[in-house]
């Protein structure tokens, strides 16, 4: 039994890096650096703006 | 707004998202639970294991109502200390029945796998009623209400649910539950019913033989855990895993 | 808060969102983590001082227990995430709530009186014997109802957006709303005796026994701290710190990293609360493994959400919110380190059944999930009610002094009892024995027992600080001294 978890374990462990290091390298790929900084915006453009006035400080 | 038109479809639709995330949580889930039906080995082979009796059952009822499971546990682990204080370490097989299962996760008061027999029926009447008349510095809460009587007037019915999640429970002991109820607590308990139940405890158990009460259920519990197997004849290398 | 009130265009005449539905949930936000803190605080007592159990069968410390944790977790954090996710889901997608005032609001009825009667049926002696999970099977059936109407309120309004793009909060409302559903479904199979002949409604068998149990009740008790109390809250941590900070989040595309490496290695974490009991080894394995690979993607978020103030220190001065929702981030930090380190064996065989367990609960609790609430609620105050200003920032100050007073007391208490009481139950003395009965240990933990309870009326008192505070700004009310030239020109 410990074989059969042994060997599934090894090759999700492969799998999952592959999944792992994809995710990191479209996050961080240079071409999709300036796309996803003006995701970051998307709470700071709310439509009333005014809000924004009365919320902080 | 062009830099819009080019992003990846999860990002954009919600219901890829939401399978994405279905997809990733329950992988952990299932490669950690399912395994534990189908391997074998995960529950001992040991004999003495038996469902409870109505009796046992509706004290074990009366536990899980008043939240005991949140001080005490019921999972000796196998470290020197515990199995001093307690006794042997808790094997799987032993809890096979519990449903739900009872192993608590903090010991505000102490572990209670193995409490059967240790104390009297007196003793743990009186420490239920009032924890601080035995163990003065006992932080418990005092049950006395307790002392009621018991409410299990459906007691096959009980028994009956319990068969549907795999408790192995006869015909027979479904159609004596109700009779077994008060069988128990009698002190020439008939050889049916322990041939029923092997190794109950039987008599009165609170004190108070003018009536069935709570408290006699929940003492019948106590006095049950962690005695049903016979270590003294259970091979090492047969709980080992 | 009539219909024609919550309908397109409130008061102001300016937002396109239902936000009315938004306020009534942040009211029963500071209501119930009043409640819940109370009853907290209350249980805490009782493990001092056992005469407060009153020895009555309704305030035992195991009937309230369940109404204390539902309160906090379920009522308090419940109504703020739901809450908060209705208010950012609107303003990120720049959509209106999918299903309108009137859904929002059945949900949120339907909400409240789902706590009631958990609460109530917990003190009336009705449960499953689960941890956090306590709700009889009727109870259970509701809540999926509720949930299932919530799902479709949150997504739908997601589908009905004109931003493009999914902002990450979103991602982490969802993944939090789906894996607790699943997680609930799992850990609440059960057959109801009625269905068997039997005379209760209230009383069922898990599906599952033993040890089976055991693995499914803590891969969905871990996971509710999981995904209920850390991917539900980093999502208000990546709307409301951006916005408070008025910049966006430190790196957006770390937050991608963040969300899937997070949501995927919790759910493995379950069994680290199942060391060394009969749960097998190749299980509390897997547990302890993805339990030390979690300290990374916490910490990823943490650098995350701390590093948005970079160069804007200065607010964690002038600004008490800002305050509240740093050092929540810190705690987080402080308790994702804490956490893999007692999941490690050998650690855990000292800290499991002992009170640090509880202290590294609180610490996350309280330090993290409640002052990240505090934050966004002192935020939305005034921009729900339309308010210049919040009535007092002096009083958020003090709110935030009293409370860490009052969560260093609690977790430092737990600390020293917690690792007190795990060192005195394996004491040996020189001739060989146990050096120490059970109740001597139960004795020497009654110093640390006041102190918790101690630091527990610190954070009630702040609770109570922060309703006062809410409801001057909800009447208008600006403390003297306290008018604020920037808001006052705005509008």
């Amino acid at each position: 039994m410990s074989e059969f978890v042994e060997s599934l374990r090894s090759v999700w462990g492969l799998w999952l890096m592959v999944v792992f290091l994809g995710i990191v390298f479209w996050a961080f790929r240079p071409g999709n650096k300036d796309r996803f900084q003006s995701y970051g915006d998307i709470p700071l453009r709310d439509d009333d703006d005014k809000e924004r006035q009365n919320g902080s400080r | 707004m062009s830099v819009f038109k080019h992003h990846a479809k999860l990002e954009t639709n919600v219901f890829l998202l939401a399978v994405g995330i279905l997809l990733t949580v329950i992988t952990g889930g299932l490669v950690e639970i399912v395994p534990l039906f189908t391997i074998e080995s995960t529950i001992e082979k040991v004999d003495g294991v038996r469902p409870y009796t109505p009796l046992e059952l509706a004290g074990r009822n009366i536990y899980v109502r008043e939240g005991c499971y949140l001080c005490h546990s019921q999972m000796v682990r196998p470290f020197k200390d515990e199995v001093e204080r307690y006794g042997h370490y808790s094997l799987a097989a032993e809890s096979k029945y519990d449903h739900p299962f009872q192993w608590g996760s903090k010991r505000t008061g102490p572990d209670l796998a193995r409490v059967g027999s240790k104390y009297t029926n007196d003793w743990h009447t009186r420490h239920l009623i009032n924890p601080r008349d035995v163990v003065p510095e006992s932080v418990m809460p005092g049950y006395p209400h307790l002392m009621r009587p018991l409410s299990f007037t459906d007691a096959d019915a009980h028994l009956r649910t319990l068969r549907v999640v795999n408790v192995p429970y006869t015909d027979e002991q479904i159609a004596n539950a109700k009779a077994d109820l008060a069988e128990q607590v009698k002190s020439d308990a008939s050889q049916a019913f322990l041939a029923r139940y092997p190794g109950a405890r039987t008599g009165d158990f609170d004190g108070d033989s003018s009536k069935l009460t709570e408290m006699d259920a929940v003492v019948a519990y106590l006095q049950i855990l962690g005695t049903m197997v016979d270590f003294t004849a259970v091979k090492p290398e047969s709980i080992r895993r | 808060m009539s219909a024609a009130n919550a309908a397109l265009g409130t008061q102001g005449g300016a937002s396109p969102y239902y936000d009315d539905v938004v306020k009534k949930f942040v009211l029963a936000s500071v209501f119930w983590g009043i409640i819940g803190f109370i009853a907290g605080d209350f249980i805490a007592w009782q493990l001092a001082f056992p005469a407060l159990n009153l020895d009555l069968e309704w305030t035992t410390f195991g009937r309230v227990r369940p109404v204390h944790t539902s309160a906090v977790i379920f009522a308090f954090g419940g109504n703020v995430l739901i809450g908060t996710s209705f208010y950012v889901v609107q303003r990120t997608c720049r959509a209106a709530l999918f299903g309108g005032a009137g859904f929002g609001n059945a949900i949120f009825w339907m909400f409240q009186s789902l706590i009631v009667m958990a609460a109530l049926s917990y003190v009336l002696g009705f449960s499953q014997g689960r941890e956090y999970a306590e709700p009889e099977w009727w109870i259970d059936l509701y809540l999926t109802v509720i949930w299932v109407c919530y799902l479709m309120a949150f997504a739908g309004t997601i589908m009905k957006r004109t931003e493009p793009h999914i902002y990450v909060a979103n991602w982490f409302y969802l993944a939090f709303i789906l894996t607790i559903a699943m997680l609930h479904l799992g850990n609440n199979l059960a057959v109801p005796v009625a269905l068997m002949g039997g005379d209760s409604w209230m009383k069922s068998y898990s599906l599952f026994g033993g040890v089976q149990d055991a693995m499914t009740q803590w891969w969905y008790g871990h996971n509710a701290v999981g995904f209920f109390l850390t991917a539900g809250f980093l999502a208000i941590m990546y709307y409301f710190v951006p916005k408070r900070a008025e910049r966006p989040v430190y790196s957006y595309r770390l937050s991608i990293v963040h969300f899937w490496a997070l949501i995927f290695l919790y759910i493995w974490a379950g069994p680290h609360h199942l060391h060394y009991t009969a749960l097998p080894d190749w299980a509390q394995t897997l547990g302890m493994t993805f339990s030390i690979m979690l300290w990374m993607p916490s910490w990823g978020g943490m650098i995350n959400g701390l590093m948005t103030l970079s160069g804007a220190w200065d607010k964690l001065r002038t600004d008490p919110v800002m305050r509240f929702l740093v050092s929540s981030v810190a705690f987080y930090g402080m308790s994702t380190f804490e956490g893999p380190m007692m999941s490690i064996k050998a650690v855990n065989s000292l800290s499991h059944y002992t009170d640090w367990t509880v202290g590294h609960v609180h610490s996350g609790a309280l330090g993290w999930v409640a002052f990240v609430s505090f934050g966004a609620l002192y935020y939305l105050f005034p921009v729900l009610w339309r308010r210049k200003q919040l009535y007092s920032l002096k009083l958020v100050g003090l709110h935030f002094w009293v409370a860490t007073v009052g969560v260093v007391l609690y977790i430092t208490a737990m600390w020293i009892s917690g690792i007190m009481q795990g060192l005195m139950w394996r004491a040996y003395d020189n001739l060989g024995f146990l050096q120490y009965s059970f109740i001597e240990t139960v004795e020497a933990m009654h110093p640390y027992y006041a102190i918790r309870a101690l630091g527990g009326v610190f954070f009630v008192l702040g609770g109570l600080i922060m309703a006062y505070n809410m409801i001057r700004t909800i009447r208008g009310d600006v403390a003297e001294g306290e008018v604020q030239p920037q808001a006052a020109m705005a509008r």
